[in-house]
């Protein structure tokens, strides 16, 4: 069937704010789709409310909206644009949960705008719990014994009835949030009530629980006229119980037979085919590991992490073709991109075995439980593609950035067999390398396997990593065997550890015995046709497939890694804008990259991809295959800018801003000698190395102090301490992780937060915007709220914040990108950071400015200077909106991380809100972030004594709009003090009523509990504000950033938003 | 670990470790692209006279599960992985592939670059190669020897040697046995025919004697027009009213048998991918395919046959509907084992030929 010739004009609603168990890969999908979309001459309006992402780009759609992701926006958008069909199965659960509200309220049929994609129908059968349940049994499709329950009464009787234990699966959330498995009754109660909460519609399902079955899932397709295809499968290796976006994961499964292989795939077709789904599909299956049993766990009727991970695993596009689909094609009429020659309706066949791993945030969240459930935890992921299931592990684990690069990383040697055998029931991010010290220590398989419910065959693969761990450590290396250690992907580094040799003297012997990666291509089909999509992924021994020949000049885009907590999406933006700044210049594009949810890792955004861990080794493959004429290391966050060292000594030109002066502004004592050459005051500090060293710093500084390790991003590490234990036991956490560089004690000066990005030729700088945040230094500025342009601060200051910008570009020869944050004390601007590269605000800043900033930086970079490209130098005319930067959070994701908001970053996303004037800004930011009040109209306050005074003047602001105020007795006593009338509320450890009581009310709309200073010796603020967000109760922990929600809280009264088409703005 | 090579006719050599027998084998090399169902493959008698190479790097992880053969002995000249789990895990794994290839002394090679050899195939066409453990191999002596290897008539070699009945209520199938997979008569019997298994010398007159209510070609190995006097027989049952499904070979033989011409694919296709179309309804199916012949439908007298089946990838014939009779074959294979099960509904519709006696 041809495309429908009356569908012109498409709404894609995207997924909003990045959060546990919604990130990259909705971007990557939905870009895709837009692509696709305009491929077919297809109008595109688009509306997310996240700035950092691709597809709200003017180059991706032909209107760009973004807006919160509510209905009343929707509405408002399809009144304005008119827009003939909406496509809502890209966005991710956000995009669907939307597109059915409205179209249960008849809207869309109101204003004749059809679903596309899928109809609404099919929505409600795969997602309805009872619905679903229904539809399998008419199929005859197994699922666990279950029950949609609406109160907890009624989820302990079915569990008395079937067994404990039970899993809980809340409808309609996304990332299993709220969910997870039950072993008792006290815990059913606790799960059930937070998860009746959290779901849309107050349902969670109760379930025979199958944890231990192996978990199985399908990626399936099927278009309009019926034909249906599996594009891959895959195989968790933490069998269920743990959610699919925190297991390992291969594709396709390695232990299933092909009757099982078929069984499934059967079942999956058919589901899909009964639930008439129109485009892709992920069904999940627990197998029983002794018989054919099998149930369905779930179908996720769009696309979905596991898609982009499909997609990335077999290089056929998912979300392309579904939006091919959604338009009217059948599967045999879209070709296939990667061969050319065949179609979409075929199944990719692997010559190779692909393994995910998830990147999990316990490195910020320290005081989080690591336990893994079926709710979610995990902020991104990694991917590795190699010829066996060894090498691709160890290429995942050390894709991951978490310093670890084998099963030796974590260290359980001091277990005793014993204890060995109690830590495997433990399941958390570290259970591999438990197991792997089990077989060091002589466990059997069948031990582990009886715990643990591993798949024998999984086990024997760890294993033959710790013979080889073994074997290098005590025999001799000789040839056979360093090409075996490289065959399994063991890198240089740790075969020098094991054998005790140099690395270099590891290279040098590879060198002689001629062992060198080799690289092979992803081409959807096993080499059975030619392919002609440049996508490589590396194995030792073997024919070499890369060409490195071109009569193009070559350049090296290194990409971000996994998605974690300070750095995010935006780097992928960045990289992705720069290559294809590189292009333009007529450039032969190179990506390395290994994470399967981003943009920069679709096989037709470089000219060339290597799915490749961005470790030194592994770059340095590349570079010998493909000898770039340079590399950019600027627009890949942290990640690229730590193997900027490593390319110089491959002889990589970096191009953009030199290595020395990448060094000079990371380096402490450097910089601080260019800001003294450039008259720019900072925070006065030191660099230390030790503990005694930071507290005799500190005791000269004067506390308050900021201490932190250099070369970090987003924080990690940073803290205030308030006294010498403080500083003690900070510098003990720093030490935990790997510190090769010194750690730095610095002032801490409360004042305004400001930031700036800007390019740099050399001689010349621009500066977009300058950006304020709303809460005062203290907070990451990635936690903080940021408006463009700035609104409390002097032309002055503004003009000595665009003085100093130009003077550290300069001085620092930058060439490409810089971020400055400063800090305003009064008029005095104090210089707090600088980072010579692209940074989180980029995307932001480019969006509401209208300025390009990195093509603007990737040209610069290529020699061409900011006046030939038409900019006026300096800083650039204020535009005529307000654009607000709100970070999102996911802290109801992870039990017992600590929500207080201090100079670590912990969003993991954010949202934009843009007007015409601030508080319309300001009121669209938190309704975008999901901050959507008032319910109740009662609050609860508990406020550190230094900020008891600003207060109290937020308190009275809050009453006048009808707001009942709780507080605790000193906060209670200076607001009645002071004519508001707080209610005295007992603390956690005092009797009922209590603070705790009034939180699990559910009558409570927000918290504000602002902690003191430093290391908090009281546990009661962390667990009132554990206790809030986990059941689902807003908790601002910083002053300022209540009296902004204030503030846009007495400006609810705007009906009608202003929709502002972003494409629109253009500054040029 | 013994050493072993892999020498093809145009010179290429690759060094692995051996595994399964350790005596010499010459034959044609072809490539699967299936990722489970190595089982199946083995056992399919259609690879008789020819080595398999797997394209999927990881083979053996689920063992042997004696129920999943598709016939009572793997089939291949020879066995090319890349490599071979040292522990199978499968609840009903009883065997592993390095001692199933011992048992019946079937060659093999580990520990090669696989995908290497498929681009080779793929770009020159499928060729002759040796397997052998013998590191003072003269290439100068074993590529002639090589380029002039022919196949030879191997149906005769995996046919059964006498007819055997499968019990039902349903239909009278006669299956001819050309090198079928088990999972033919099984689909067959499962739908509750009576299935008699004939040997693929039996003549057109003992078969139709017998009165079945449907005939049933099966698949086999080598070159269809090899199989000169089967195609005699093929031409009768054609002439004879009785309803006729035939799968892979057998749609080859028909073909033959109506003046249709077939001819060798460059290098075949093998695998559990591959998209056809119902020519009837529109429909795309995934298919399980092994054949390196195809039907040659340019000159195709509609008055003898249409199209019923076409390859989505590459527009080669993949079915036939006979004009006027109750037949119809197909190039791929509906009993799937391994593969996809979609095209199984055929099985159905030939149910429905034979009066859908069920």
């Amino acid at each position: 069937m041809p495309k429908n010739p009356d569908i012109k004009k498409v709404l894609v609603i995207g997924s909003g704010p990045i959060v546990i168990g919604q990130a990259a890969e909705f971007d990557y999908a939905g870009t895709q789709a837009c692509r696709s979309l305009k491929e077919e001459g297809i109008e595109v309006v688009l509306l997310n409310s996240n700035p950092a992402t691709i597809m709200t780009d003017k180059d991706i759609a032909d209107r760009v909206y973004i807006e919160p992701l509510t209905v009343e926006v929707v509405e408002q958008l399809i009144l304005k644009e008119q827009p003939d069909s909406v496509l809502p199965t890209l966005g991710g659960q956000a995009g669907l949960n939307l597109a059915m509200e409205l179209e249960e309220k008849g809207f869309l049929k109101e204003h004749n705008v059809r679903l596309i994609g899928t109809t609404s129908e099919t929505i409600r059968k795969a997602e309805d719990r009872q619905e679903f349940k229904d539809t399998m049994e008419k199929i005859g499709e197994p699922v666990a014994a279950s029950l949609v329950v609406t109160n907890v009464e009624d989820g302990i009787a079915f569990t008395n009835k079937i067994g404990y234990p039970v899993v809980l699966r809340p409808a309609y959330t996304l990332g299993g949030s709220g969910g997870g498995i039950a072993y008792d009754e006290e815990q059913l109660i606790e799960i059930l009530s937070n998860g009746l909460r959290l779901s849309r519609v107050g349902e969670v399902l109760v379930e025979r629980c199958i944890a231990g079955w192996k978990e199985i899932e399908y990626e399936v397709m099927r278009d309009s006229a019926g034909n249906c295809i599996t594009v891959c499968n895959m195989e968790n290796i933490d069998p269920v119980g743990v959610h699919t976006g925190d297991s390992i994961v291969v594709a396709p499964s390695q232990t299933l037979g092909d009757k099982e292989y078929q069984m499934l795939r059967t079942s999956a077709l058919n589901i899909i085919s009964e639930l008439g789904i129109t485009g892709g599909c992920n069904v999940q299956y627990a197998l029983h590991p002794e018989s054919f049993e099998y149930c369905v766990i779930e179908v996720n009727p769009r696309v979905s992490r596991s898609s982009a991970l499909a997609s990335k695993a077999t290089g056929y596009p998912i979300a392309k073709v579904a939006a091919k689909i959604a338009l009217g094609y059948t599967l045999d009429e879209i070709p296939n991109a990667i061969t050319g020659k065949t179609y979409a309706s075929f199944e990719p066949m692997l010559d190779y075995c692909v393994v995910k791993i998830p990147r999990l945030p316990f490195d910020k969240f320290i005081s989080a439980k690591r336990t893994l459930t079926t709710q979610m935890k995990a902020t991104g992921e990694v991917m590795s593609i190699c010829n066996n299931f060894e090498g691709a592990l160890m290429k995942a684990i050390r894709s991951l950035e978490q310093h670890v690069d084998s099963l030796m990383s974590y260290d359980f040697t001091a277990l005793s067999r014993e204890e060995l055998l109690e830590e495997l029931k433990t399941v958390d991010d570290m259970r591999i390398w438990r197991i792997a010290e089990a077989l060091r220590k002589g466990i059997s398989y069948e031990e582990i396997h009886d715990i643990t419910k591993i798949d024998i065959w999984f086990i024997d693969k760890l294993a033959i990593l710790v013979e080889m761990e073994q074997a290098l450590a005590n025999e001799e290396l000789t040839e056979d065997l360093l090409r075996e250690a490289k065959r399994i992907e063991f890198p240089d580094n740790v075969i020098a550890r094991l054998t005790r040799r140099k690395e270099s003297e590891i290279k040098e012997l590879r060198r002689q015995w001629n062992i060198t990666a080799s690289y092979k291509m992803v081409d959807t089909c096993a080499a059975e046709f030619a392919a002609t999509t440049p996508y490589y992924y590396s194995v030792y021994g073997g024919e070499n497939e890369a060409d490195g020949r071109s009569d193009r000049k070559k350049v090296l885009v290194l990409g971000s890694g996994p998605i974690r907590i300070g750095q995010g999406i935006e780097f992928d933006f960045c990289s992705v804008h720069c290559t294809w700044a590189f292009a333009k210049e007529g450039y032969e594009t190179i990506i390395i990259n290994n994470n399967p949810e981003t943009v920069s890792t679709d096989f037709d955004i470089a000219d060339k991809l290597y799915f490749e861990p961005l470790t030194p080794e592994d770059v340095e493959n590349v570079v010998n295959i493909e000898k770039p004429d340079g590399a950019v290391v600027q627009f890949g966050g942290q990640t690229a800018i730590k193997l900027t060292e490593a390319l110089i000594k491959m002889g990589v030109k970096i191009l953009g801003t030199s290595a020395e002066n990448v060094d000079a502004a990371e380096d402490r004592e450097l910089f601080d000698q260019i800001l003294e050459e450039c008259h720019i005051p900072r925070p006065k500090g030191h660099t230390v190395y030790t503990a005694d060293e930071a507290i005799r710093a500190a005791n000269e500084l004067g506390y308050p102090v900021l201490v932190r390790p250099s070369y970090v991003l987003g924080g990690q590490g940073m803290q205030i301490a308030i006294n010498d234990e403080d500083v003690d036991q900070y510098i003990g956490v720093i030490n935990r992780i790997a510190q090769e560089h010194p750690i730095l004690v610095d002032k801490y000066l409360v004042g305004k937060e400001i930031e700036v990005d800007a390019v740099c030729d050399g001689e010349d700088i621009l500066i977009p915007g300058i950006m304020e945040h709303i809460e005062r230094a203290g907070i990451h500025s990635g936690d903080s709220i940021s408006v463009y342009p700035a609104q409390t601060i002097s032309s002055t200051a503004k003009k000595t914040i665009e003085e100093y910008t130009k003077r550290l570009a300069q001085s620092l020869h930058v060439i490409g990108m810089i971020n400055i944050q400063f800090i305003l004390c009064g008029e005095e601007v104090y210089v707090i950071e600088v980072n010579p590269r692209s940074s989180r605000t980029v995307p932001y800043i480019s969006k509401v400015t209208g300025i390009p900033i990195v093509p603007l930086a990737t040209k610069v970079i290529l020699g061409h200077k900011i006046r030939e490209m038409g900019y006026e130098p300096g800083l650039q005319p204020e535009a005529d909106y307000f654009a607000i930067k709100m970070p999102v959070f996911s802290f109801e994701k992870i039990r017992g991380a600590d929500i207080s908001l201090g100079p670590e970053m912990k969003s993991t996303g954010e949202c934009l809100g843009i007007a015409e004037t601030f508080n319309e800004a300001l009121y669209k930011a938190f309704l975008g972030a999901g901050i959507n009040l008032p319910k109740h109209k009662n609050m609860i306050m508990t406020i550190r004594d230094a900020d008891k005074p600003e207060a109290v003047e937020i308190a009275k602001r809050f009453e006048a709009l009808g707001y009942k105020i709780y507080a605790t007795r000193s906060t209670a006593k200076v607001f009645k003090e002071n004519g508001i009338h707080a209610i005295r509320t007992n603390k956690i450890e005092q009797p009922s009523p209590n603070l705790m009581d009034l939180i699990l009310g559910h009558k409570i709309d927000l918290v504000i509990d602002i902690p003191e200073q430093g290391v908090e010796h009281s546990k009661d603020g962390f667990v009132i504000r554990r206790n809030a967000i986990e059941t689902g109760v807003n908790v601002l922990t910083a002053i300022d950033t209540a009296r902004a929600l204030v503030t846009s809280l007495e400006n609810t009264d705007i009906k009608k938003l202003t929709l502002i088409d972003i494409a629109k703005v253009d500054r040029k | 670990m013994m050493k072993a090579f892999l020498i093809l006719e145009d010179g290429h050599v690759f060094t692995g470790t051996s595994i399964g027998s350790k005596k010499e084998v010459i034959s044609e090399i072809v490539f699967n692209t299936s990722m489970t169902g190595y089982l199946e493959v083995l056992t399919d008698p259609s690879y008789a006279g020819q080595a398999v190479c797997m394209t999927y790097p990881l083979i053996g992880n689920y063992g042997i599960c004696y129920e999943d053969q598709e016939s009572l002995r793997p089939w291949p000249d020879g066995y090319i992985v890349r490599e071979l789990s040292r522990l199978p895990s499968n609840f009903r794994s009883q065997d592993t592939i390095q001692n199933f290839l011992k048992r019946f002394d079937i060659p093999g090679i580990a520990g090669i670059d696989t995908r290497a050899l498929t681009r080779i195939l793929r770009e020159k066409g499928t060729m002759n190669g040796m397997i052998t453990t013998n590191e003072n191999y003269d290439l100068d002596e074993i590529i002639p020897k090589l380029k002039a290897y022919t196949t030879g008539k191997v149906v005769e070699k995996v046919t059964c040697s006498e007819k055997t009945v499968l019990k039902g209520n349903g239909p009278k199938v006669a299956l001819m046995d050309f090198g079928a997979k088990n999972n033919i008569a099984k689909s067959l019997n499962q739908r509750g025919c009576q299935v008699t298994i004939y040997p693929a010398n039996t003549t057109a007159e003992e078969i139709l004697k017998a009165s079945p209510d449907g005939i049933m070609l099966s698949n086999g190995p080598g070159d269809p027009k090899e199989c000169t006097d089967i195609i005699k027989e093929v031409k009768k049952l054609y002439e004879s009213d009785v309803p006729i499904f035939a799968i892979c070979l057998g749609h080859q033989l028909m073909a033959l048998a109506n003046g249709m011409d077939t001819h060798r694919l460059k290098y075949g296709h093998r695998g559990g991918n591959h998209p056809v179309k119902d020519l009837e309804t529109g429909r795309v199916y995934i298919s399980s395919q092994n054949h390196g012949y195809v039907v040659d439908t340019d000159k195709l007298d509609p008055a003898v046959a249409v199209p019923a089946f076409v390859n989505v990838n590459d527009g080669t014939n993949e079915g036939l509907s006979y004009t006027g009779k109750n037949i119809f074959t197909v190039q791929f294979h509906p009993e799937a084992c391994p593969g996809p099960q979609d095209s199984s509904y055929l099985f159905d519709r030939f149910m429905d030929m034979m009066g859908g006696k069920n």
